[in-house]
């Protein structure tokens, strides 16, 4: 018991690596995948990667966001598009349990090699959503009220480009990760 | 007489043990709270569940203790990700506060090393409806919110001007909670700071003129004569969780 409270997101303790200092990839985090399959933030290193937050049940904003990356995916080509990677990780631990988000990656048709529907622990969806300068709040009624954001990650963690945008693809975004 | 001595020294030896876990957290019943920051439209009161808050901000001498304990959380160390360059910066050395300096509180730490020290003692940062519980308390009543001299008093330490040394934790006098400082020395981190922005209204969040929500928050706000408990929100939500300031402190919950 004590242990698996260790092992959640701890910022008492990360990696004294060789990652740059403002690369997200110092928090020890723990997701778990779509298929039930544990990770740290890094889950995609060495990639760009799109990373944002969601959760599951959301009707409006969240097939927003999705629709939004998937624009923003078509306007590279087609060896940027295969080099990217997609983290979307949910505010809502309870719920989007990994059987859940298997269920919306079948519903969504998400590519499974190159996106990642996440599980996190509360600790871990604070200390991302911190990281991301991401604001959400769960509501009395269960939902989440949230702002959305979308950051670049460089290979090694570090923010490239962010965007608050939502149903087009941000230039500023497809600039930095057509660099 | 032997036995009743024995008797008397364990039952002194018990008062002891309670008084030192006394002496670091004090106990905060389950309550309610009319809030500044409404929990959802139409819900103006935020019911807090029972809790420990420290009596105490933490001080550069409990902080150095951690550093030493977690060297990755030196200020030469910490990765600029969890903590911007201004990290201890008023310190001595990247293990030592200032000489004369152990009692007064920390500043300078950001959200991520607040939260780290917290969780090494086993504990968090205070929620906000939490912390909005004990600040509202006066010496003697657990809301003094209504009373306007209360709410002066408080005024009247913004008004001060800044500058000079912080007083060392623990000069103020305890609240109805026996907690002490929680106005008039430093400003606090609290654990749900990517909270405070965010409307408690979730149909808005399509509304694109609100893109990252700033002001929405501001917008529902309760109570909005009471400056002190504006003011204390504007400052947290002008921070990010990377971000220190000379004036931003913190204590642990549990």
């Amino acid at each position: 018991m004590i242990l698996a409270a260790l092992m959640t997101c701890s910022l008492a303790a990360f990696a004294a690596d060789g990652d740059p200092p403002a690369s997200l990839y110092h928090l020890q985090a723990k997701l778990i995948d779509q298929a039930g399959v544990a990770h740290g933030l890094d889950v995609y290193r060495g990639h760009p990667v799109l990373v944002t937050m969601f959760y599951g049940s959301c009707q409006a904003t969240c097939p927003m966001i999705i629709d939004t990356l998937r624009v923003t995916e078509r306007a590279l080509t087609p060896a940027q598009r295969a080099e990217l990677r997609v983290l979307m990780i949910s505010f809502d631990p309870r719920r989007d349990t990994p059987a859940a988000l298997h269920a919306i990656a079948g519903e969504r048709r998400i590519d499974g090699a190159r996106w990642t529907l996440a599980h996190a622990d509360e600790a871990t969806v604070r200390n991302v959503a911190a990281l991301l300068n991401l604001q959400y709040r769960r509501l009395p009624s269960g939902e989440f009220s949230h702002s959305t954001v979308i950051s670049l990650l460089s290979a090694r963690g570090e923010i490239e480009a962010s965007t608050a945008a939502l149903g087009h693809a941000d230039p500023a975004l497809l600039a930095a990760l057509r660099d | 007489m032997k036995i009743r001595w024995h008797v008397a020294l364990v039952a002194a030896g018990l008062a002891v043990a309670a008084g030192a876990a006394a002496a670091t957290r004090a106990p905060v019943p389950a309550g309610s709270i009319a809030t500044i920051l409404p929990p959802a439209p139409g819900v103006k009161v935020a019911n807090v569940a029972a809790f420990s808050m420290d009596r105490v901000p933490v001080s550069n001498g409990d902080y150095a203790r951690f550093v030493a304990a977690h060297p990755e959380w030196r200020r030469d160390r910490a990765p600029r990700v969890f903590a911007d360059g201004g990290y201890l910066q008023h310190w001595a050395s990247a293990t030592s506060p200032a000489p004369g300096t152990a009692q007064q509180p920390v500043t300078r730490v950001s959200w991520f090393a607040a939260s780290a020290y917290c969780e090494a003692q086993g504990a968090r940062l205070p929620r906000w409806y939490e912390w909005e519980r004990v600040s509202a308390a006066d010496r003697t009543r657990a809301d003094a919110r209504s009373d306007p001299a209360w709410r002066q008093r408080i005024l009247d330490w913004y008004a001060r001007p800044a500058g000079g040394p912080l007083p060392d934790v623990g000069r103020g006098e305890p609240n109805y909670f026996g907690i002490r400082d929680v106005h008039g020395l430093v400003w606090e981190w609290v654990e749900d700071l990517g909270s405070m922005m965010v409307s408690g209204d979730n149909r808005e969040q399509g509304d694109p003129d609100l893109k990252k929500f700033c002001g929405s928050g501001a917008l529902s706000l309760e109570q909005k004569d009471n400056y002190a408990m504006l003011m204390r929100i504007a400052t947290l939500s002008s921070m990010q969780a990377s971000y220190t300031s000379t004036t931003m402190g913190f204590r642990c919950a549990k």
